[in-house]
């Protein structure tokens, strides 16, 4: 970013918890969709893959939750991790035979958890997300945005190091997605996980990153790496400031020479 | 009244009365034209024939009825067991599947009298024709539920490190639920046929009958409002069959599937 003096969140380099090293993937069919990724993310690191459609971000996303194997080069984990990662899917991809609280008890019981060792974990984790009074419904019964709040709780429920978002946001209406953006940055300044957030948005992953790694398509490959220098916590009304405005602008002119 | 009301009355009421201005004309046709009851019986014969004959016929009904329901339990637990070592298997599905298509596009008809000759005791003959028609619906149906999970959400097992066992449990079967009891309602009035046609082909005698025998006792008798009146019996049954099974469906799935929730328009 145009010296903007870049502020790197504390231990950046000194305390990764995972690094890819030339990664690359290319599919049965012959696509090439990802070509010589490296990367290291730092933990507690707002890290947003951005880039057009096609440019791979979501197979990295998977491959780094191990749901793909990259075809060549490696993903190396700092520590153990696995079995920490939650995931967000683009749609809310939740079981429609579940009520809100099953939907969320899946990946403890799925750890072995019963359902009364499981219910405070819950309790909180629906109440943090603004669902307290929702733990019976069933997901036909909720709107989009509620239905994504409850992936993003079933990500949470388990108290993962990392949480992978693949455009989660996507197709909601834009106020809806304001308020998930600023709860999810509210609820990472609380837990400080590790978040890599798939985004085609400008606007969203400047709002919501402290680091943005921009992507280009055919095959996928990082053109460029930009640390966000806006100060934490990061409200509502930041998304009128000029400061906002000014990365906004230069991270659009980076990505729009790296697609051109 | 509301307006879902107002819908529902018009649901019920257009259909019968479609049923009573049909069985209206039958009667004229056959008044009029002097058609003998040999031939074709008016619906008051037919009524009558039902009045009187009834008890000894729901007899046989019975009879029919337990091959009917042993022939349906046997399908849902074969066809289940099946369709769920299929989807645990992909090579044991490719091998078995085609035996599977065989089994029911052989006419039962013809393979009746092959199963009559080998299996000794006539319930179990029966049964098992009636089973073989009933079976494929649940087994194909099922299969296709099993494995029509959401991608998504098997991945998302995956990384939760999931067994076999966990994912078939939490995921696989309540996916396949709506496809299993579509197979079975399907299943269900298949078996009814199933057990006439087999009993048809056996053609028992003697006290323990079902009603498909009485049917060709009486049409060998010119019988025929009684024939009629055994047959209004047999569809009169596979209705309640299949209104049994779709009230079994609402019940289980009602309050996700989308195909159990009421339209709105």
């Amino acid at each position: 970013m145009t010296g903007a003096g870049a502020m790197k969140p504390e231990n950046y380099e000194t305390n990764p918890i995972f690094s890819l090293e030339g990664v690359g993937k290319t599919f049965r069919s012959g696509t090439e969709a990802l070509n010589g990724i490296d990367l290291t993310v730092a933990s507690g690191e707002f890290l947003s893959l951005l880039g057009p459609s096609g440019c791979g971000k979501s197979t990295l996303l998977r491959i780094i939750a191990g749901l793909v194997p990259p075809s060549q080069g490696r993903v190396h984990w700092e520590d153990e991790v696995r079995g920490q990662i939650g995931f967000v899917f683009q749609e809310p991809t939740l079981m429609p035979w579940a009520t809100v609280w099953d939907n969320v008890y899946l990946p403890l019981r799925l750890a072995g958890r019963s359902r009364n060792d499981a219910s405070a974990s819950i309790g909180a984790t629906l109440a943090a997300l603004g669902l307290g009074g929702f733990e019976q419904a069933y997901p036909r019964e909720l709107s989009g945005g509620m239905r994504m709040r409850v992936s993003i709780a079933r990500a949470l429920v388990k108290s993962p190091r990392l949480l992978l978002l693949d455009e989660p946001f996507a197709a909601l209406d834009e106020l809806t997605r304001f308020r998930l953006n600023e709860d999810l940055l509210r609820l990472w300044q609380e837990q400080r996980w590790t978040v890599v957030f798939v985004t085609h948005s400008v606007f969203e992953a400047v709002f919501l990153s402290s680091r943005i790694v921009v992507m280009t398509p055919r095959p996928g490959r990082i053109v460029a790496d930009l640390p966000i220098d806006l100060p934490y916590p990061r409200e509502a009304s930041l998304r009128t400031a000029p400061a906002y405005a000014e990365r906004c602008r230069a991270v659009s002119a980076v990505l729009n020479e790296a697609v051109a | 009244m509301s307006a879902r009301g107002r819908q529902r009355v018009f649901e019920i009421a257009a259909p019968l009365v479609a049923g009573v201005l049909f069985l209206a004309a039958w009667q004229a046709v056959v008044q009029w034209q002097g058609i003998p009851p040999y031939i074709l019986p008016s619906p008051l014969l037919v009524a009558e024939a039902l009045w009187r004959d009834g008890p000894s016929l729901l007899g046989s009904l019975l009879v029919t009825l337990r091959i009917t329901v042993a022939a349906l339990i046997a399908a849902i637990v074969f066809g289940g067991a099946l369709a769920i070592l299929f989807a645990q298997s992909r090579l044991l599905e490719i091998s078995l599947f085609p035996y599977a298509v065989i089994l029911q596009v052989t006419p039962v008809v013809a393979i009746a009298p092959l199963i009559i000759i080998w299996v000794n005791d006539t319930f179990l003959a029966l049964l098992v024709c009636a089973w073989i028609v009933a079976f494929f619906p649940i087994v194909a149906n099922t299969t296709l539920g099993l494995n029509s999970a959401d991608r998504n959400l098997v991945e998302l097992f995956r990384l939760y490190g999931a067994s076999r066992w966990q994912t078939l449990r939490y995921l696989r079967l309540p996916a396949a639920l709506p496809y299993f009891l579509a197979g079975v309602r399907i299943s269900g009035g298949l078996a009814l046929i199933g057990a006439v046609v087999a009993e048809f082909v056996a053609g028992t005698g003697g006290t323990e009958t079902g009603l498909a025998y009485r049917i060709l006792e009486a049409g060998y008798r010119l019988q025929i409002p009684r024939l009629f009146a055994a047959l209004l019996l047999l569809s009169a049954t596979g209705i309640a069959i299949f209104a049994v099974l779709s009230w079994l469906t609402r019940r289980l799935i009602g309050h996700w599937h989308e195909s159990a929730l009421p339209r709105e328009d």
